[in-house]
């Protein structure tokens, strides 16, 4: 335990919540202190992240900064909090999307005050799931996260929200009933929800032991299951992920900034940090399947993407598409013929990954929203040769667009190569079907680029504003993030491979 | 100088362009002047830099054996990190002379091609080529692109791996995309033509096509010998272990790693080099600005495919000392494109797509090269071809901006925009107009066609025929009829542009060039035409020894001979030598009887139409592959990801979706009926309490949110049960 016993990780989870409260103080004539406030806030637990990052000793196995108090005896669950190096970038990542997130929301003019309370509470739920080390804590977050994603889609939405609202809300709740059916069963094998104690122990199911009316080995094999569709679904992991498409496009932009960004982390984290360490046979077993779901992701997703005439539905699929690379790499990891390197390399390809996708993502929707707000549509036949009139929005909707299509130099290249290194010698064929993907990536990505920014100006955007500063503060520190991992991955990776050298040892 | 502070200088030599982009993007987009400043200067201070470290590696001895090399950690993996580096040997040090030079002369040419130091001109489009006389609006921005560029090839010159290598190389992919879209909405009145904006998109997906396949190549070898440095990957013992672990591949069963790593590997190779079936991005890549046209197929983008090849020249060698089938392959691939480009640069009209075509077509001579086991005669060609080639298509640069110019003065009513500039049929007499562009344009189309003795392309194609001669007599024929070919295109281009009477009056009112433009003609006509020299064969008469008795060879040669790769030394064979010199002279002589004897006049048909008939169609149509991709790719791909999602996700996925939803739904019904029948009538009363106290919180909240709340109850409920049933 890090900082000689100074709560840090409790403040990071709760200053968002204790923001949301303040805020529901604050009339509602006073907009621009909502405002402040909530950006105010959110500045804190990115504040408290760096020192945390910078505290966090990457030498050491194990959780750091663990907390562990007395909080629901009956059920033998313990208020418990702790991160390794596969958290702090995670939190690290909450931390710097939030606060870009709500500064890019100054423009909302519905319901501030709900809005703003909404989204601190959204973030609370987030810090929650990354460093909850008892599971009834960390189900308690993942649905804190859930309840305000779902009002942000309803209430700020586009015209099609209500649809988008429920099936999001359908679909993850569908997972988190599964989940929670899963968790009663380990509780019931192991008598705590201790995650460390789970992930330890990795026999939990003693031969014999029943669970209600089922044997031990088949109520293991349905928690696995319980667990793979819950965090397959909040991946998304192919076919589960129409739901995504739809949320997408109709949350609001800073939702969907969040949304990209770390919600779809949640279910990666869940493979991860449970399912992988927890039933790693059933795991190994299944890995093909979850290696050749990854492949359908990374193709058809992008072939889907390709298919979108919705500038941000096109954004929306290209998350399918690059959430199939972290989980190809899942299944390296969990893979029988991977050696160690492999899977050494394919895990911290994994937590790159699905860094670097949270903050290109994020900046794509940005952009979208940017331009939606301006000229009222998202319709890619629309557009035409913007790059005229907004230069430096087409400068920085480029240098996005790279670094999501891979491009070397910038961020997504280091991890993919990394995920692709780690799979290639274990599910040869797969990879090199997958490299297609790449393919179509820049496709899709390059054509889009093509009808917005390229060909002569359509005249009805002839006044269309640039792209204001405030929103370039916004997605700066995004765009330096790109540039650094890609120049430079070893800063973040350092964090990175010490703990994934010890969990895989 | 010591080994640190010459790999210092050699980070610095790709950094100072990176800083001139960097630099223009964020502060001097303003100043045009001022902004090709910063890319001329960063550019010669590269360039005096890699002066240093090449006449440094030249008096150095053992630089083959103990390359200079520095490297850092990069990227943790696990336990060993991967490095990133420079390194210098003999071949990247021969690299570094001519890439900087060529790129800095390519840069002086744009800032009188781009019209820096020209009035503004008010109805210029951003976008578009910008009025004769007129500076283009986005300035700036181009040499911002063009210093990335040069950033790219430098960096991929100096890298110690080949990691590091691909990611300058899709760094230059990524400027080759901007910079040939860089007229982004330029449109033509023919709407079958390209557009640049379209043009760069092919570009770049067609070489993504080939980058991906070289990224397994990278896969393979990284996962079978755990580093991706030249070093360790091509060096003996690594070379024999790959040789001899033997992979399954679908359709072609058992092969050895190294062939698999080298044909992968080449893959990258075909996108960027532009060999078939790759090679249809190029032609269209001409409709970038031509200082860019220059730097993407003379010293730059087109030549780092080659250069890959070249240094991992002994991964070829692995199997078999050569003789195998990936070289097969790879001789295969370069002889067929070499010949097959240059049949379709016979029927081009545009001055700067016949150049097109005569680079693919002289890189497939550098590709069958290294196939046939040639090293050294494929790095010599690469070299002495990017500054020969960088002095045509400058040249034909100068050319279209004299054109338009003629154009702009003889159209006062502004611009036709029918009339096409770059078409050699409005040509014509241009020598007396522009004699330094003229001249310095038969310099260089005399050196591409390897005429004897005086040009650098001659020692460079010959050294490639002598070797073919006495390795591969398929290759040897083939290469030399696309010599022959080279030689007359090359005479036709010469004879319709400069020579006969102007067919235009653009063409007669054309007027040379500033000298921002023509001088670095002049430097590179200096090198194509005494380029050579260095590479002129030891045992070649009077000139041989007189040279030095072939430096190039010496120098180069033993980065190979290092690690263990024999190259055969033939005897110098007078029979290719002959047949070099009589298929350059009888090309050129065949162009002068048909176009320089009895010069096309206005309106005239080209003669070889008439003699071809039919097969000039086809030629000109260039063997209607970019209509058979359409077809065969582009068309099904768009299909398939419309059914994609049509099908897939909208049909079969949402469709299961809806479903469920709708039984769930009248599921629902029927228990509403029940409730509503049995259990209301029960409950009337109490229901109509409630239902007042709910209408009032109603308008707090949205409809579905009760249905949060329901879904909520459900799961707490399923909570409880499981502890009231277990407990």
């Amino acid at each position: 335990m890090g900082l000689n016993g100074f709560p840090i990780l409790s403040l990071i989870v709760f200053v968002p919540i204790l923001g949301s409260v303040i805020i529901l103080f604050i009339p509602n004539k006073y907009e621009k202190a909502i405002k402040w406030t909530a950006l105010g806030v959110s500045l804190i637990p990115l504040l408290l992240s760096v020192i945390l990052w910078l505290n966090y000793d990457s030498s050491l196995p194990g959780m750091q900064f663990t907390e562990d108090y007395r909080w629901f005896p009956t059920i033998n669950s313990r208020y418990r909090l702790g991160v390794d190096g596969i958290s702090v970038p995670m939190i690290f990542l909450t931390a710097l999307l939030t606060p870009a997130a709500i500064l890019y929301s100054f423009g909302i003019k519905k319901h501030l005050k709900a809005y703003f309370a909404l989204f601190l509470m959204l973030q609370m739920g987030l810090f929650g799931v990354f460093t909850s080390l008892d599971m009834v804590l960390f189900y308690v977050f993942w649905e804190i996260g859930l309840v305000p994603m779902y009002f942000l889609i309803y209430i700020w939405g586009s015209d099609n929200r209500r649809y988008a609202a429920l099936k999001f809300f359908i679909f993850t709740l569908s997972g988190s009933v599964l989940m929670l059916l899963a968790i009663q069963v380990m509780y019931l094998a192991t008598g705590t929800f201790s995650i460390l104690e789970w992930t330890s122990n990795l026999q939990p199911f003693r031969e014999g032991f029943k669970v209600w009316f089922l044997d031990s080995s088949v109520a293991r094999q349905l928690s696995f299951w319980a667990f793979f569709i819950a965090f397959a679904i909040k991946v998304p992991i192919w076919p589960f992920h129409t739901w995504l498409p739809d949320a997408h496009t109709e949350a609001p932009t800073a939702g969907s900034m969040l949304l990209a960004g770390v919600l779809l982390k949640l279910g990666c984290y869940g493979f991860l940090r449970l399912v992988l360490p927890i039933f790693p046979d059933m795991a190994q077993k299944n890995a093909p399947i979850l290696a050749i779901l990854a492949l359908a992701g990374v193709i058809l997703g992008g072939m889907a993407a390709m298919a979108q005439k919705d500038f941000k539905r096109l954004v929306a699929y290209s998350s399918v598409n690059h959430m199939g690379f972290v989980v190809l790499s899942i299944a390296t990891v969990a893979s029988a013929g991977a050696t160690m390197t492999d899977r050494v390399i394919a895990y911290n390809g994994a937590v790159l990954q699905m860094f670097n996708h949270g903050i290109t993502a994020a900046a794509m929707f940005m952009l979208v929203g940017v331009i939606y707000d301006r000229a009222h549509t998202r319709n890619l036949e629309d557009f035409g040769g913007l790059g005229i009139v907004v230069p430096v929005y087409g400068g920085i909707l480029l240098f996005s667009t790279m670094a999501s299509l891979g491009l070397p130099g910038l961020n997504g290249f280091v991890s993919e190569f990394m995920v692709f290194r780690g799979a290639f010698p274990v599910f040869t064929a797969i990879t090199a079907l997958a490299t297609i993907g790449l393919v179509v990536t820049a496709a899709f990505l390059l054509w889009m680029i093509q009808r917005v920014l390229l060909g002569p100006l359509n005249p009805r955007w002839e006044k269309i504003p640039e792209i204001s500063v405030r929103e370039i503060i916004a997605v700066a520190p995004l765009m330096v993030f790109m540039l650094l991992i890609g120049v430079y991955p070893s800063w973040i990776l350092t964090t990175i491979n010490q703990t994934v050298l010890n969990l895989l040892s | 100088m010591d080994e640190s502070t010459l790999t210092l200088l050699a980070w610095l030599i790709p950094l100072f362009p990176l800083l001139a982009f960097g630099l223009i993007v964020l502060f001097s987009k303003r100043d045009k002047k001022l902004s090709a400043s910063l890319a001329i200067g960063s550019m010669s201070i590269s360039f005096v830099l890699a002066q240093i470290i090449f006449w440094s590696a030249v008096t150095a001895h053992d630089l083959a054996e103990h390359p200079w090399h520095m490297a850092f950690d990069w990227l943790p993996l696990g336990d060993t990190p991967f490095q990133m580096g420079v390194m210098i040997d003999p071949l990247t040090a021969a690299m570094l002379f001519m890439v900087p030079l060529v790129c800095l002369m390519i840069f002086i040419y744009s800032y009188g091609y781009m019209g820096v130091g020209n009035p503004e001109n008010e109805s210029n489009e951003r976008g578009c080529p910008p009025a004769s006389g007129s500076v283009d609006p986005l300035a700036s921005r181009f040499f911002a692109y063009i210093s990335l560029f040069a950033c790219g090839m430098l960096g991929l010159v100096v890298a110690d791996n080949l990691l590091m290598l691909f990611v300058f190389w899709e760094i230059m992919g990524l400027c080759s995309y901007l910079l040939i879209g860089f007229w982004f909405s330029r449109t033509y009145p023919d709407p079958k033509r390209i557009t640049p904006k379209v043009a760069g998109l092919k570009a770049f997906l067609t070489t993504r096509v080939g980058d991906v396949i070289m990224l397994l190549g990278l896969l393979l070898l990284f996962s079978q010998t755990g580093s991706l440095s030249f070093s360790t990957i091509l060096s003996h013992e690594t070379l024999e272990h790959l040789a001899h672990v033997e992979l399954f591949v679908p359709l072609f069963g058992m092969v050895s790693a190294a062939s698999l790593a080298a044909v992968l590997v080449f893959g990258g190779t075909v996108g960027k080099s532009s060999q078939f079936p790759l090679h249809v991005w190029l032609p269209d890549a001409m409709e970038g600005p031509t200082p860019v046209s220059a730097l993407i197929h003379a010293a730059t983008m087109v030549s780092a495919g080659v250069y890959l090849i070249v240094r991992m020249f002994p991964l070829y060698q692995a199997v078999g000392h050569g003789h195998n089938t990936e070289s097969a392959i790879v001789a295969f691939i370069g002889a067929f494109t070499a010949l097959a480009a240059s049949t379709i640069a016979l029927a081009q009209y545009d001055i700067k797509r016949v150049l097109a075509y005569s680079t693919i077509s002289q890189l497939g001579y550098m590709v069958a090269a290294i196939g046939i086991g040639a090293y050294v005669a494929a790095a010599f060609h690469l070299l002495t071809h990017a500054f020969f080639k960088a002095l045509l298509f400058l040249g034909s640069g100068s050319v279209i901006h004299g054109m338009e110019h003629g154009h702009h003065h003889v159209a006062h009513d502004g611009h036709d925009k029918g009339f096409d500039p770059n078409d050699m049929r409005n040509m014509g007499g241009l020598i007396s107009k522009m004699p330094r562009t003229g001249w310095t344009f038969i310099i260089g189309g005399l050196a591409l066609s390897g005429f004897p003795i005086l040009t650098a392309g001659f020692w460079s194609k010959d050294e490639i025929l002598s070797f073919a001669w006495h390795e591969n007599t398929i290759v040897f024929w083939t290469l030399a009829l696309a010599a022959l070919l080279t030689a007359f295109y090359t005479g036709r281009q010469i004879f319709m542009t400069f020579f006969g009477q102007p067919r235009t009056k653009a063409a007669a009112h054309g007027h040379e060039s500033p000298g921002s433009m023509t001088w670095p003609l002049i430097v590179l006509a200096l090198f194509a035409f005494a380029g050579g020299f260095v590479g002129v064969p030891e045992h070649f008469p009077v000139l041989g020894p007189l040279l030095g008795g072939n430096p190039f060879h010496h120098f180069v040669g033993q980065v190979i001979e290092t690690v263990g790769v024999h190259i055969p030394h033939h005897e110098t064979a007078w029979a290719p030598v002959g047949i070099s010199v009589l298929v350059a002279l009888g090309g050129l002589t065949l162009g002068w009887l048909i176009y320089g004897r009895k010069p096309m006049a206005a309106g005239d048909v080209d003669p070889l139409k008439k003699v071809l008939g039919p097969v000039h169609t086809v030629l000109e149509n260039k063997y209607y592959i970019d209509e058979l991709y359409e077809i065969l790719f582009i068309r099904p791909t768009v299909a398939i990801s419309k059914k994609v999602y049509a099908w897939i996700d909208r049909g079969v996925i949402d469709g299961i979706l809806h479903t469920t939803a709708k039984g769930a739904y009248t599921a629902g019904q029927g228990n509403r009926w029940f409730d509503k029948n049995v259990v209301d009538h029960t409950v009337d009363l109490v229901g109509m309490a409630v239902g007042r106290i709910g209408k009032s919180f109603r308008s707090l909240q949205t409809g579905q949110v009760q249905n949060y709340i329901l879904v909520s109850a459900v799961s707490v409920i399923v909570f409880m049960a499981f502890y009231l049933i277990l407990f």
